[in-house]
């Protein structure tokens, strides 16, 4: 058996024939294994779904407990069994309860890494390196920032530039565009970990992941919704508000002393993107790998092929090649790129 | 480098004159010398610095990264100071991205070299060892730092601020006019520690040196009608407002300079009259291109001829003999050296008239005086102008002395009424800051003999609030297309927004598909009541060309 024969891509997502389930299919399926809660990989109306707790935690919030007929959990690091293929599920650090998943199967392993990061973030499970002992047939490498411009600073810095901003013009709102899952929390956090103490408000849409959160012992601190009787435009003064980027531009953002707007987001690495998007304080922020852990992964893990998913496939494509590693792109459709 | 790449990088994404002017007063008081003084001459175009061209910036990438991967960032991120800035491998990084990216130690800050460690190295060094240096700068700096060196030195920082406002902020922080910045800041060279001594740190002011300094303009306020029927017109006397550029022209001790008003060195862009300034002193006039005629008169050319001879760090032959400019004299600050200018305007007049006998009559020519005896009448020779390049009149206190600023009640500027036109809403685009939830962009335009509306215009202010949110409304319920931030809005004979444009004048313009440029066009009246379909058309806009 060749690793292609084990795992390859179909219209419906990641397919494995022998253990003929998909992982992080973007249709229905009847067997699903789902590395991580965002709505592009986690989708309702699958038979069988195989996650972490937490992932599956999540789906419920989002779906609704019946969003499959059978839920299975993955407990971390345990090896299972679909159909004679054994898979297990290893910390992928993207979000609260995001997962690498390691497919074994006739001699053949193959580890999909799904988003993942390995910087710092005490709001999920640290990233782990999955033991393969260089054993490893493929990895399937996400690729979401996958370019040598990318390269994210340091988070805490970022957040200093929010906190100083916000001592800069005390009579202004900063609003936060974030990401409802992971990148909410992780901005809160941050906040909290910089000593910011004061009440932070949020936009409706987050408030149930936050609230998850909070229930596996994230420490978010005093959240309050973002709403206001008429008249009170000036309450909002000086404070910290966050709330999904699509609200802000929309009517929703006019209720605001005069804001900033702020987008927590890696692709805020790029000035052009802040602009387009009129972005006043870009905090980069990720989610993802940048090209610097992506690469230290590959080099660690020694795999005999690197297959390059959603994102820009092309330069680490040419990295593995000026590093004699065997590397092709894998195409994957339903993905969205702006989703961290 | 920290504060300075900082500050250029909010700057360049704030949109608001208020929010760039707090950057700016905060930096300069918390910076140091001499970093501060080098950031302001940086902001003002005044930091003296050889360049670096492209050209060899990508043959040091060439040599140190591979090609493919280079051409694929620069190719997202189109810009190459930016490119190099982040995917400059600075080799600290240790083994694992996951311990580079914990918390590193507090005192990072202090590791990374000050703009001034920075500027006066390659100040110093030769062309040959720049390129070692600065290799050896990108190395020690983080990726906004190098992004704030690569624009320094590859010239034009373009954030948004102009040197003015730069003033404005030193002036505010100070709590003085900028009128006494303006007047010291070409005797005073960066990196300024004894402005920055006087103006933050409480020193004494510093004496003025520079030999043709600029002197602060005086400036009119519009004349309102209350205002018409308090004054009394014997007290005044009136010229034409013309339709140039304000500027003044000083000569001491053979220094020659041509100032805007304010107060930024524009001569190189004008050698034609700085080579004609044979005098000793201080004029205040309108900056026009004129030609000579049969007669010996100068006819005045279109505000559109001037501006081609605006921004301009060159000037070719060629243009220099089709658009020869003039100064055409409102005023006289200083006479050989004596200071005119708390003379009352009566006298200075005279000795004006007297100080322009000696010039050359091809490059100086004198505002004439206009005749009046009661505001209607003034208001009948404003209504009918006898030129196209005069935009209204002035009136002058005939015993008011030259004060800096714009003092109310010597001075008042009675601009001819705007041009109106009825155009047709086309695109909206969503605002900045307080209005990045609303569309309040607009580009309008007006029908062609073939039936179809062509752009000819874009106007961001002029409604009010109430107004605005109407317009939002309009544009959120007809939409027909999007790209990015802007919306195109459904505009037929039958339905559309009409809007009621005023401007203050029309060039023709290779740079527009209409062919046509206003000059500061704003939404005057929102006309629900007018279908498009008798909006106006590109022909009775081309007939209102001066």
């Amino acid at each position: 058996m060749i690793p292609a024969q084990l795992l390859h891509p179909t219209s419906k997502g990641l397919y494995c024939p022998p253990g003929d389930f998909f992982i992080d299919p973007v249709a229905s399926v009847p067997r699903a294994l789902v590395t991580h809660g965002h709505a592009d990989h986690a989708r309702a109306g699958h038979g069988d779904v195989w996650a972490t707790q937490q992932t599956l935690d999540i789906m419920a919030i989002r779906y609704g407990t019946d969003h499959c007929r059978q839920t299975h959990i993955a407990g971390l690091r345990q090896s299972m069994t679909i159909n004679g293929v054994t898979v297990s599920f290893w910390p992928a650090g993207h979000v609260l309860g995001s997962a690498q998943i390691l497919v074994q199967f006739d001699g053949l392993q193959i580890l999909v890494t799904g988003d993942y990061k390995r910087g710092t973030d005490p709001t999920c499970e640290p990233y782990e390196m999955v033991p393969t002992e260089g054993r490893l047939d493929a990895l399937i490498t996400e690729a979401t920032f996958a370019l040598p411009v990318f390269r994210h600073p340091d988070p805490q810095d970022e957040i200093a530039k929010l906190l100083k901003s916000v001592a800069q013009f005390p009579d202004r709102t900063h609003l936060v565009g974030v990401y409802a899952l992971g990148k909410a929390q992780r901005v809160i956090g941050l906040l909290r970990h910089a000593g910011y103490d004061r009440t932070i408000y949020i936009h409706g849409a987050l408030k149930k992941l936050c609230d998850y959160y909070s229930s596996q012992g994230v420490n978010l601190g005093r959240l309050e919704p973002a709403t206001l009787d008429k008249g009170q435009k000036d309450s909002f003064a000086g404070q910290i508000v966050l709330g999904p980027p699509s609200a802000f531009v929309d009517k929703w953002g006019r209720r605001f002393a005069d804001p900033i707007s702020c987008f927590a987001s890696g692709w805020m690495q790029i000035r052009q993107r802040s602009k387009q998007r009129g972005v006043e304080l870009p905090l980069i922020l990720s989610d993802h790998c940048d090209w610097d852990e992506l690469i230290d992964t590959i080099t660690e893990l020694k795999p005999k092929e690197v297959w390059v998913t959603h994102g820009r496939d092309d330069a680490l494509i040419r990295w593995c090649e000026l590093n004699q590693m065997k590397a092709r792109p894998l195409i994957l459709v339903g993905y969205e790129e702006e989703s961290e | 480098m920290k504060p300075f790449s900082h500050l250029l990088d909010r700057l360049v994404l704030t949109p608001a004159r208020n929010g760039k002017l707090q950057l700016l007063k905060d930096y300069f008081a918390d910076t140091p010398d001499p970093d501060r003084g080098l950031a302001l001459a940086a902001l003002t175009g005044r930091l003296d610095i050889a360049s670096i061209k492209p050209a060899l910036l990508r043959n040091m990438m060439a040599e140190r990264m591979d090609e493919v991967l280079f051409k694929l960032s620069y190719d997202y991120v189109g810009d190459l100071a930016e490119t190099i800035a982040l995917v400059w491998d600075n080799k600290k990084r240790t083994a694992t991205a996951a311990s580079s990216a914990a918390a590193p130690p507090a005192d990072e800050n202090q590791q990374q070299p000050s703009l001034s460690e920075v500027v006066k190295s390659l100040q110093l060094a030769g062309k040959t060892d720049a390129q070692k240096i600065l290799a050896g700068w990108l190395d020690q700096l983080d990726a906004p730092g190098r992004y704030a060196l690569l624009k320094l030195l590859t010239g034009g920082l373009r954030i948004g601020v102009s040197a003015r406002l730069a003033k404005l902020a030193l002036a505010q922080l100070g709590r003085v006019d900028v009128t006494e910045i303006e007047e010291l800041w070409h005797g005073v060279e960066p990196p300024f520690a004894e402005l920055f001594a006087w103006l933050v740190d409480g020193g004494d002011k510093p004496e003025q040196l520079a030999a043709a300094p600029f002197r602060p303009v005086m400036l009119a306020n519009a004349l309102t009608e209350p205002d018409r029927n308090k004054l009394n017109p014997e007290l005044y006397a009136a010229e034409w407002k013309w339709d140039g550029i304000r500027i003044q022209a000083s000569v001491e001790g053979g220094e020659r300079r041509l100032y805007s008003r304010t107060g930024d060195d524009v001569g190189r862009a004008f050698p034609d009259l700085l080579n004609a300034m044979e005098f000793e002193g201080t004029l205040d006039g309108e900056l026009l291109v004129a030609r000579a005629e049969d007669d010996g008169n100068l006819n005045v050319a279109s505000f559109g001829d001037l501006q081609q001879r605006l921004n301009r760090k060159t000037v070719s032959k060629a243009l220099l003999s089709s658009h020869p400019v003039i100064l055409r004299a409102y005023d006289i600050l200083n006479d050989n050296g004596e200071d005119l200018r708390q003379l009352p305007f009566a006298q200075r007049r005279r000795r004006l008239e007297g100080f322009m006998s000696n010039l050359n009559p091809s490059r100086f020519d004198l505002s004439p005086l206009i005749e009046f005896r009661t505001w209607a009448q003034l208001a009948d020779l404003r209504a009918d102008p006898p030129h196209p390049a005069i935009e209204g009149v002035m009136t002058k206190l005939w015993d008011s002395p030259y004060q800096p600023g714009r003092p109310k009640g010597p001075w008042f500027k009675w601009k001819r009424d705007p041009m109106l036109i009825d155009a047709v809403l086309l695109y909206a685009q969503r605002g900045h800051g307080k209005r990045s939830s609303y569309y309040s962009d607009y580009t309008f335009g007006v029908w062609t003999d073939e039936g179809v509306l062509v752009p000819v215009g874009k106007a961001y202010f002029g409604f009010t609030d109430e107004e605005l949110k109407q317009i939002d409304k309009f544009v959120r319920d007809n939409t027909i297309d999007r790209f990015g931030p802007v919306r195109s809005v459904t505009a037929r004979p039958d339905f559309g927004l009409v809007l009621e444009v005023a401007f203050e004048g029309l060039n023709r313009s290779k740079r527009h598909k209409s062919g046509l440029a206003m000059r500061f066009p704003r939404i005057s009246r929102l006309r629900w009541d007018k279908p498009p379909g008798e909006a106006d058309t590109l022909a009775s806009l081309e007939a209102l060309i001066s």
